[in-house]
């Protein structure tokens, strides 16, 4: 029970798949103008990710080595069509705003790369957990992402303006915060206090500069 | 066509402002010969796949294509994800086969990039603006070659600043992907100031 709770828990900030494995990353720079698209994205993809990898898992004895990455995205994009056309039902304006995204979680390497890495090894509970947590931890990158640009960029949290609130009438949204920059900006910042939390996820550099020992 | 070419190339450039082939985009741009072998390939591809995701598209998927075999209800849009990932997926694997016997060496300078192709969602991406846009067929081919030069020429750029950065002193929680997203944000910074210059 623990194990389990344990690969629920670590994939949130120990490591968390969008600042540290590098996954899932383009979605989750192109769906944070505002939170509410962040949070229906996380929803979608935290769907498609759980059921895939439980699916995937309980097959896995039986599927071939050489198709596998074939077979993977079939029930990938079988579920991410299931996932799209609930939205369109449902919320249609938000799968509008939300544009080619849905779709692209076919293409979305922390599906595929947790199918890959985790789900074709193991027994469909401990998929379904680490599948979770993944999500999860892939969730709040986005919300935290999200809330960051619509509210400096518009002002607002989930479309409720925040300066009567917070008492700062005189605040002027920053443009720049909706754009495709600031996105970038807030993701690498995001890491950097990450990291400065965290030591352990530093990387190490390449090389080192080590004065002029030469000179001497 | 020019237009939707330059806007494909650099107002909407796929990798600075749309975000797509970022998974790559980051992790294999340390040297500028790799990230210039993977720019190749995806223009190689992006030219291929996107017409023939647009012919796909009109005469096989949208609704009313089948008329012509007495169903015109027939409307099989919703089959568009796994039509357009298996052809994505198939041309690779062929232009993989053709490579190796008619150009080796190409093959042998795109090496392992080509079938990692299959899931970069810019190649993704672009099928699917293509269909949202409604573009023909003819535009889907200048589309295909605008994304694929701006995808390149976005990748070669940030390689080049990486080797050049890979000397200096950076944070120590900024090492690696932290810096390199805030270059990544400069470079788009760049990019929609350059985009809105030309913006008629």
């Amino acid at each position: 029970m623990t194990r389990l709770l344990d690969r629920l828990t670590r994939p949130l900030i120990d490591e968390n798949p969008v600042t540290l494995q590098i996954l899932g990353i383009c979605s989750a720079l192109a769906v944070t103008t505002t939170l509410a698209t962040a949070l229906t994205m996380s929803l979608a993809l935290t769907v498609v990710i759980c059921l895939s990898a439980t699916l995937i898992s309980l097959i896995r004895n039986h599927i071939p080595q050489s198709v596998r990455l074939i077979i993977q995205i079939t029930i990938i994009s079988a579920l991410v069509i299931v996932m799209d056309g609930l939205l369109r039902a449902f919320a249609y304006e938000m799968s509008q705003r939300l544009s080619v995204f849905v779709g692209l979680i076919v293409t979305n390497c922390l599906v595929m790369g947790r199918a890959e890495a985790f789900a074709m090894r193991h027994p469909p509970g401990a998929s379904f957990a680490d599948a979770l947590g993944n999500g999860l931890g892939y969730s709040l990158i986005l919300i935290v992402v999200g809330t960051l640009r619509e509210g400096l960029g518009l002002g607002t949290i989930l479309a409720v303006p925040l300066a009567p609130m917070l008492g700062l009438e005189g605040f002027t949204p920053i443009a720049l915060m909706q754009r495709a920059p600031a996105a970038f900006f807030i993701l690498g910042l995001l890491i950097w206090a990450l990291r400065a939390w965290r030591p352990t996820q530093v990387e190490t550099p390449e090389f080192r500069v080590t004065g002029h020992e030469e000179d001497a | 066509m020019i237009d939707v070419f330059l806007t494909a190339m650099i107002g909407e450039n796929l990798a600075l402002s749309f975000f797509l082939g970022m998974c790559t985009f980051l992790a294999v741009s340390q040297r500028v010969e790799t990230a210039a072998g993977l720019g190749l390939a995806l223009i190689v591809v992006q030219v291929i796949t996107v017409p023939a995701n647009n012919l796909i598209h009109t005469y096989l998927l949208s609704e009313g294509a089948w008329a012509w075999a007495g169903m015109p209800e027939l409307d099989l849009t919703h089959l568009r994800l796994i039509a357009f990932i298996g052809v994505i997926a198939a041309m690779v694997q062929i232009l993989e086969m053709g490579l190796d016997r008619f150009a080796p060496w190409l093959y042998r300078a795109l090496g392992i990039f080509l079938p990692l192709i299959t899931v970069n969602c810019a190649i993704l991406g672009a099928s699917l603006f293509m269909v949202e846009r409604r573009y023909t067929f003819a535009e889907s081919v200048v589309y295909g070659l605008g994304t694929g030069i701006g995808w390149a020429l976005a990748i070669v750029t940030f390689a080049a600043i990486r080797e050049r950065l890979r000397y200096s002193l950076i944070p120590a929680g900024l090492q690696g992907l932290g810096s390199a997203f805030l270059i990544t944000g400069l470079m788009s910074l760049g990019l929609s100031a350059a985009a809105g210059l030309g913006a008629p």
